[in-house]
Formats: C-alpha cells, sequence, structure tokens
C-alpha cells in the first residue's frame, strides 16, 4: 500500500494537468446556464473564476467534474479532448474538488476519511500503516491536522485544510477550489493559498480557483475569467487587470460605476469604510489591501486594556462575567465585559470554534448562564420572546434558511414571524389574521426588493440571497435597539453580500446598536467600530477601528496573547 | 423580466393546492392497485373485494352506520398522531394511550357506581370521560416531557410504552380489577346502564363521533388558525428558527403531546362507554396503529383527518362480509392497510418533483440571481 503512496515530495509521480473549455454551453430546459464560454488553464498556473452566484461558475465545474453534461463544446484535458461522463472519469484524469461544504464523514477521523476516500482502498486496512504512512504525507504539509480526533470535533478551517489534503493525497493534479478560503482566518487563508500557489509554481498542479475575493485573486492567481449570467464577460492576465476593471466585468459595467456606494462588498473596502466613518481619513485610493492599509495607520499592539470601562451609560448591550459551559472543544465561555453602544457596530472576530456560536446561543436564550448578567438598555435582559420585543433585540443567523426559516412555510409567514402573535394595535392576537401577513408580506417583498413568485411560495424555493432579503425584511423592520448578527454574509453572493453590510449601516445610522460575530476579518474591518477577538471562549483584545492592526488582530485570534512570534494555528480540539 | 405568457393570478395557489390534494390521491390509488395484485395473486377477484367493500361500507344507510361507529375512536386515534407530528414528532403510541385511559374510564365508573341522584350520574360520567382525557394526557405528555428534557427518542418511547400499557392493562384486568363474574373473558366490573353512553339520536352512531368530529374542528383551528399554532409550526419546521424568535418550543412540545394524549384517551372512553360496556382485552384492537395510517394519509391536516378516517373505517367495517363471501382471512385488511401506508410514505419524495405543480418552474426567471436556484444543490 505505502508504496503507492502519493507524497507530495515524490516529485515526479504526476505533473500538472492543463485544461481547456471551448464553447462549453450547458441549458436546463430553456435556461442557458453557461452560453459558449472558453477558458483556458495552463499546466501549473492558478485561474481564478469570478462572478456573482447564479453566474454559472458552479455549473461550468460540475460540468467539468462529471457531474452535469455539457449541452455543447469540447473539454480538453492535457491537450486531448475529453468526454467526462462520471466523476470517477474526472478523477481518473487527475481533475479534483474541494466543495465549498464539506464532504468529510463526520463520526470518522481524518485518517479514516482519507483512506476510504482513496479509489484503491483495500478490503483489509492495515491502519498501523496507514497512519504511519499518513504521519509522513502530513508531515511535508504547512499546516497540521490532528489524524485520530472525529472529523465532528474539528473547527471548519481544519476541516477545509483536510478537504484540500484529501485532494492531494488523490493525487489530483488539477484542483478546483469553490471557495476554499470562506472559513479560514486571513493568515490561514494566506497559508493555504501560498501552499497551493507553490505546486502550482513547481508544476505539479493546476487550480481553477473559484472566489468572491479580489485580494486573493491579485495576489495568488496568474490568470483571471470573470463569468456573468452564463457568459464569459473578461479575463485575462492578473497583472493587467485592476480590481475595479474584475467588478465591472463581474456586475456589468454600467453597474459598477453607477452604484459604487451599494456594490460596498470587497471591491469598495477603502470607500465604504470612509462613509461609515467620517473621520477616517487615512485611506489610500483603492487600496483595499487591509493588511497594509491598517499597518500604515498607527499600529497600537498595547491597546489590550483600552476597553471602554462600566461607566459608559451609552450602552445598549451590557454583559459582565458570562460564564457558559461549551460544546466539546472550546475552553470554558468567559467573557467579562462587553459592550455594545447605541449607533456602533461592535464585531467579534475569531477563528470558528472559539466560542462565537456559544455567544450568539447565549444572547438568543439557547444556552444557560452558569453565572454573568446580561443587562439591555440597562434592565436585566433574559432572552425569551416577550423580552427581546420589549427590548428590541432582534436577530440576524448565519444560513439563514437553516437557522432563521422555516422552509416548509411561505415567504409571507416567514416574514411575519416577529409580529404575526400581534395585532394593529401591539395587543397579543389569539386568531392568525391570514390576510395581514399576506398583506404585510407583500409589502415587505416590494421593500426589500425579494425576487419570489408569489408571497405563498414556500421559502426554500427562493435563492439563498432572497431568502435572507426576506430575513432581513423581517428582523430590520420596526424599532431596533440591538442587532446581534452572525456571520450575515456567508454563504451569500456579492450582492446579497453588499445588500447586508449596506443594512447593516443603514441600521447603525439610526441608533441601532450592532454586535456582529464574524469569522471573515475583512468584514469586521468593513463594519465595525469596535473590535474585539474572541479566542478559546473569552475575549483577549479590544481596539478600535483606527487602531486595527491586521497582523495584531491575527496574533490574539490565534490565541497567542504572550508571545509575538508564533505561527497561527488552529483551535486546539 | 419578460414574462412570455400570462399567468392567471389564481395558477400559483391552483398548482399547490392540487399538488397536496393529487399526490395522496394517486399514492393511495397506487396503493389499490398493488393490493389487487396481491389479490389477484391469491387467485381472487379485486373487483369483487372492492365492490364487497363499497357495499359494506357505504351501501346503504346501515353500512354507512356501522362505518361511522369505527370513524369516531379513528378520528381521535389519528388526532393524537397529526398534533404532535406538526410539530415535528412522530408519535406513534396512540394505542397504549386509549387501552390505559379505557382503563382509567372503567375504574372511575366503578368507584362512582352508587350515586343515585341525577347530578350525581352527570358527575360520574363528566368524570368517566375527564379522567379519561388525563390519563391519556399524562401518558403521552410524558413522552413529550421525556423528548424535551431528556433528548429520548419520541416514536420509540411511544411504542414502548405501548407495550407497557397493554402489560398494565391485561395484569390489572386479571387481578386487582377483574369483576369475578367475567368468566370466558377477563374483564372491569360492566358500566351500569345509565354510564353507558347513548346514540346520536336519528342515528345508530354514539356520541363520540360528536366528539371527535368536534376535536378535529377544534385542532384544526389551533394549528391553522390561531397564533398559537403558528408558533407551533415555526417549532415544527425549523427548531432553530422557533429559538431565535424566543418562541418557548419545549413548553409547546409538552403542550401539543398531553392534547394528543387526551384525544386518544376520550377514544378509549368511548370505546369503554358507548362499546363494550366494561375495559377488557378487547380495547387493544389496533385503533391506535389505524390511526397512525390515516393521520400520514391526512398529511397531518386535522380536517382531512375526518374523510381518511370514513374511508378506512369504511375498508374495516367490510372486513367480516369480505371473509364470509371471499374466504380471505381477517389480516386481509392489515395487508391493504401496510400497502397503503408504504404507497403513502414512498410518496412524500414527490413533492416538488412535477413540473405542473411548482409555479417556481413553470419558467426560467432571468433576472440575476435566480438562475442559481438550478445550479444550486451540492452534487456531494
Amino acid at each position: 500500500m505505502s508504496a503507492t503512496l502519493p507524497l507530495v515530495n515524490a516529485q515526479e509521480s504526476r505533473a500538472a494537468t492543463s485544461a481547456e473549455l471551448v464553447g462549453l454551453s450547458k441549458h436546463f430546459g430553456s435556461l442557458k446556464a453557461l452560453d459558449k464560454v472558453s477558458l483556458k488553464i495552463d499546466a501549473g498556473s492558478l485561474h481564478a473564476l469570478l462572478g456573482e452566484n447564479g453566474a454559472g461558475k458552479s455549473t461550468l465545474v460540475k460540468c467539468m467534474m462529471g457531474f452535469y453534461q455539457a449541452t455543447s463544446g469540447q473539454l480538453v484535458v492535457d491537450g486531448r479532448e475529453r468526454s467526462i461522463p462520471n466523476p470517477r472519469a474526472a478523477q481518473a484524469l487527475g481533475l479534483g474538488m474541494v466543495y465549498q461544504h464539506f464532504t468529510l464523514v463526520p463520526s470518522l477521523t481524518a485518517t479514516e476519511n482519507l483512506v476510504i476516500n482513496r479509489p484503491d482502498c483495500p478490503a483489509v486496512i492495515n491502519w498501523e500503516k496507514e497512519k504511519a504512512s499518513l504521519t509522513e504525507f502530513l508531515s511535508t504539509m504547512p499546516f497540521q491536522i490532528p489524524l485520530n480526533v472525529p472529523i465532528y470535533k474539528l473547527a471548519s478551517g481544519q476541516k477545509q485544510k483536510l478537504e484540500i489534503i484529501k485532494q492531494l493525497y488523490l493525487q489530483s493534479t488539477l484542483l478546483i477550489l469553490d471557495e476554499p478560503t470562506s472559513v479560514l482566518t486571513p493568515s490561514e487563508a494566506t497559508e493555504v493559498l501560498s501552499l497551493v500557489k507553490s505546486l502550482c509554481e513547481q508544476r505539479r498542479l493546476s487550480v481553477l480557483m473559484i472566489t468572491h475575493k479580489f485580494r486573493e485573486v491579485s495576489d495568488f492567481a496568474d490568470t483571471v475569467s470573470v463569468l456573468r449570467q452564463g457568459r464569459y464577460t473578461g479575463g485575462g492576465k492578473v497583472a493587467d487587470l485592476s480590481h475595479q476593471d474584475m467588478a465591472a466585468m463581474m456586475m456589468g459595467q454600467s453597474a459598477a460605476t453607477a452604484r459604487p456606494g451599494s456594490s460596498g462588498g470587497t471591491i469598495t473596502t477603502a470607500k465604504g469604510r470612509s462613509n461609515a466613518n467620517d473621520n477616517d481619513n487615512d485611506n489610500d485610493n483603492d487600496n483595499d489591501n487591509d493588511n497594509d492599509n491598517a499597518t500604515a495607520s498607527n499600529s497600537n499592539s498595547n491597546s489590550n486594556s483600552n476597553s471602554n470601562s462600566n461607566s459608559n451609560s451609552n450602552s445598549i448591550l451590557q454583559l459582565r462575567g458570562i460564564k457558559a459551559t461549551p460544546r466539546s472543544g472550546a475552553g470554558l465561555i468567559s467573557i467579562d465585559s462587553l459592550d455594545v453602544e447605541a449607533g456602533r457596530i461592535v464585531g467579534v472576530a475569531g477563528v470558528s470554534g472559539n466560542g462565537q456560536s456559544e455567544l450568539m446561543e447565549i444572547l438568543s436564550g439557547q444556552r444557560p448562564l452558569l453565572s454573568g448578567s446580561m443587562q439591555v438598555d440597562g434592565q436585566p435582559y433574559t432572552p425569551t420572546r416577550k423580552a427581546a420585543r420589549e427590548a428590541g433585540v432582534r436577530y440576524l443567523p448565519e444560513e439563514p434558511l437553516l437557522n432563521a426559516c422555516a422552509a416548509r412555510m411561505s415567504v409571507a409567514e416567514n416574514i411575519a414571524f416577529r409580529n404575526y402573535d400581534l395585532k394593529a394595535d401591539g395587543k397579543p392576537a389569539w386568531w392568525l389574521d391570514r390576510t395581514a401577513i399576506r398583506n404585510h408580506g407583500k409589502d415587505m417583498i416590494a421593500a426589500f426588493n425579494v425576487k419570489t413568485t408569489s408571497p405563498g411560495a414556500p421559502i426554500d424555493s427562493l435563492s439563498g440571497g432572497n431568502v435572507q432579503r426576506a430575513v432581513l425584511a423581517r428582523e430590520l423592520t420596526g424599532d431596533i435597539r440591538l442587532l446581534i448578527a452572525s456571520n450575515p454574509c456567508f454563504g451569500l453572493d456579492f450582492t446579497a453580500v453588499a445588500e447586508t453590510r449596506e443594512r447593516l449601516r443603514a441600521a447603525r445610522a439610526t441608533g441601532t446598536a450592532i454586535l456582529l460575530l464574524s469569522e471573515d476579518l475583512d468584514e469586521i474591518l468593513e463594519l465595525a467600530d469596535t473590535i474585539v477577538v474572541m479566542s478559546d471562549g473569552s475575549i483577549n483584545y479590544q481596539c478600535s477601528r483606527d487602531e486595527a492592526d491586521v497582523p495584531t488582530i491575527g496574533h490574539y485570534m490565534a490565541g497567542h496573547a504572550g508571545d509575538s512570534t508564533a505561527p497561527i494555528h488552529s483551535a486546539p480540539v | 423580466m419578460s414574462i412570455p405568457w400570462h399567468r392567471p393570478s389564481w395558477a400559483t395557489p391552483l398548482a399547490r393546492h392540487s399538488e397536496a390534494l393529487l399526490i395522496p390521491v394517486g399514492a393511495l390509488l397506487a396503493g389499490f392497485l398493488l393490493f389487487a395484485l396481491f389479490l389477484a395473486l391469491q387467485g381472487k377477484s379485486p373487483a369483487e373485494y372492492y365492490s364487497l367493500v363499497y357495499k359494506a361500507g357505504f351501501g346503504s344507510a346501515f353500512s354507512w352506520q356501522n362505518t361511522l361507529v369505527r370513524t369516531a375512536p379513528l378520528l381521535l386515534a389519528a388526532l393524537c398522531v397529526a398534533l404532535p407530528a406538526r410539530l415535528g414528532l412522530v408519535v406513534i403510541g396512540g394505542e397504549g394511550a386509549i387501552v390505559i385511559s379505557g382503563l382509567a374510564c372503567a375504574q372511575v365508573a366503578v368507584l362512582t357506581q352508587q350515586a343515585g341522584t341525577a347530578p350525581g350520574m352527570v358527575l360520574s360520567l363528566a368524570l368517566m370521560f375527564i379522567a379519561s382525557a388525563l390519563v391519556g394526557a399524562a401518558w403521552i405528555g410524558a413522552i413529550g416531557v421525556l423528548r424535551h428534557w431528556r433528548g429520548v427518542n419520541e416514536t420509540i418511547a411511544s411504542l414502548l410504552m405501548t407495550y407497557i400499557a397493554i402489560a398494565l392493562m391485561n395484569h390489572l384486568v386479571e387481578g386487582p380489577m377483574r369483576d369475578p363474574n367475567s368468566l370466558n373473558k377477563p374483564s372491569t366490573a360492566p358500566l351500569t346502564d345509565w354510564q353507558r353512553v347513548g346514540q346520536i339520536p336519528g342515528l345508530e352512531v354514539h356520541w363520540g363521533l360528536l366528539a371527535a368530529l368536534i376535536c378535529c374542528i377544534a385542532a384544526w383551528l389551533l394549528i391553522d388558525r390561531t397564533t398559537w399554532g403558528f408558533g407551533a409550526r415555526i417549532a415544527g419546521s425549523n427548531v432553530r428558527a422557533a429559538q431565535l424568535q424566543g418562541l418557548p418550543v419545549g413548553r409547546m412540545i409538552i403542550i401539543v403531546t398531553a392534547m394528543a394524549g387526551a384525544c386518544a384517551g376520550l377514544a378509549g372512553a368511548f370505546e369503554v362507554a358507548a362499546i363494550h360496556g366494561a375495559a377488557n382485552a378487547s380495547l387493544v384492537s389496533g385503533i391506535g396503529y389505524s390511526g397512525i395510517l390515516v393521520a400520514f394519509l391526512a398529511r397531518q391536516n386535522p380536517l382531512a383527518i375526518i374523510p381518511v378516517a370514513i374511508m378506512l373505517a369504511g375498508f374495516e367495517a367490510s372486513n367480516g362480509l369480505v371473509q364470509r363471501r371471499m374466504d380471505l382471512p381477517d389480516a386481509t385488511v392489515l395487508v391493504l392497510q401496510g400497502i397503503v401506508f408504504l404507497a403513502i410514505l414512498s410518496s412524500e419524495t414527490l413533492y416538488g418533483r412535477f413540473r405542473v405543480f411548482t409555479p417556481e418552474r413553470w419558467q426560467p426567471l432571468p433576472a440575476e440571481g435566480e438562475i442559481s436556484t438550478v445550479q444550486q444543490g451540492n452534487p456531494a
């Protein structure tokens, strides 16, 4: 067995694969998901694929991986035209894919997952031997994964790394990465992409990377292709293209110039931030590399203790001495002090699995407190429906369809979740006013531009961005004192992300206090006025946005409160 | 967004409602067809079977009454499944609640038999029913409590508790509660005549039918027309979303399971007070299990339960005639029920598959973002 093991330093084993798509089309009935798309991935190059959700990126990739059969057009792999009837054929050609969602078996360990995925997996497995050879294989990797721990105990960052390792282990020579860094910290993302890049440079791997982040394209990709509504709208060498060029290709020429403010997102980070905070003058033009940007401003790494003390009367949310039991894995949840003031956004940064989801559960009443106090507007707060309504507390969880919607109920019903049990005059209602629900739904669908066939359509028939719009309509309508948001943009398409962030800014402008828990540091840097870092269940760093310095924050995210040179690893298991 | 053809406003709701109606009906017909095959393989005529069912179940006023008598407990047993199902719980222990509350009814009847005056008699009858409902509520409510506080699977718990209920009933009826005069079939002491529930004037059907119909309508109003029921439906569809809305999910689970148990309890009480006149092994008649089939056929809708229960009651009412005329064993109706149940469960996968019922798929919406509805769905 071990003889066939694909060690990365076995240089000669397989060389990078090149691929070319020629006039590829894929039609679903009358819908043209892909319309005569051509692109070329040179051997040993890192090719980025940009486009909004629905632009056809996933369809393109599924055609390459044999999940779909193209309606017309050719696929050329290593100079020969190939048909890929099924995923197995793709794997035989050296094509491997890392999905946005994890494909590991949660109850098995990393070792078991890797071995069972091997096409030549033997009927009887010599586990000692496999473990030894895997440990050797992993030692060539720039990051470590615990091999003998069930996957469900790993943080999502570690799972993503394992997904990439799995493809290398399976000897893929053309790797398709579907938004590979959406679950990683900035330094982890850099680490993973650097590894991928170096493998490309050694011509052991070619990569097609789907991404939304322009910074990743300009820092790592050699070439780029942009899709919009199923068509190829541009591309070329990354060195020749500015972020504005790419944004124009992605959004359509007019869109990028016509709505600079609302397009927000990653392209106009600098602009969005200066809008958000008027005294923020030190942004260079079109410099959205937060790293340089923040370092250029005064990096104040000694600001650990500058937390606003209890005397602040403006606080909407006050947490004091919170202690709660963690899920298995994380340290005891322990938050000494956390304040969110009216009209401010406090961003909680951290690697996933360091207590953020527990904090969200505490704030929404799903995790009991061992000790400590929660106050909203100076009043003790116990998260019940009544208390949340009286205090004006709303929630915006991640993955809205999974966490904030009843999938089988209609769009209008889902929009009514906050107020279905109130009459127009605010008194409790016993009978359901179905006309009011439908009319309110219609109004909200129009106001928030939710695209649906009718208010009575089940909400799971909507696309992800439109589900989020419906949830925003529900949670951001009314008198809101405090909004608690957790990864509100995770998995959303470009416009929905921009729109969500714009809504958060608008809520802040009307005086809402916002606690933003996010694994996306860029998002926090873009939106938050105050940044706190959560690591191993407690808050170990706090700074204002002006003082924000990405390396320092990354350092605390990694849980290294003491030494300054430690590399960043994921949370301990 | 250009719409190539004009879509009338009633088309979308019509499509959704047609799907909810036609898929179960189609599954039912498929089940009947498979059962016809089963009969044909034994050399029996399916046509004769179905025509006998029609004659004995629905062919005359007499057969209608026979059917309706069997409908009453079936309605209540189906509610015992349908109510928790709207909260996302699969409770299949109605049989146990019927047995144990039938026993409670008989016991209260024995204890209050001495009441001589009219108010005393009314009180005695009321107590019989209240006690049955409470015992049923406690029996199934306990499953809700186990589920909420201990995370015990409600399906397994309710099934196992049914065996406990039956064993308990056998023990008590053959021991401490046995009427010495019941020789061949151990029973509790018979109810006195005034404790028996009479018939609806003009019908040879006892009052249980009316009570069950009222329960169905009340359950439908509660779940589909009140704000409380709306909250329960949120919790039934997505517990996490309900918790984020601050809804008391645990309390809802316990209240709904207790209400479900109370319905089954009433079924037990009517079985004792209107049919058997005493608690004995006849209480274990499989009504609780037939109720599961009814609830699933009705897709857990308390109003749809009514026609479905009547139909299945007709099949059961005709069983005797079918046995005699066609020389088929009495388990035949169980085979039919099993086949229909499988057909219904299989049909659950068909929702959203038919283009004609799914307005989202009538035409591609060309605006950006919408294309993704086709592309989404991870192949892995």
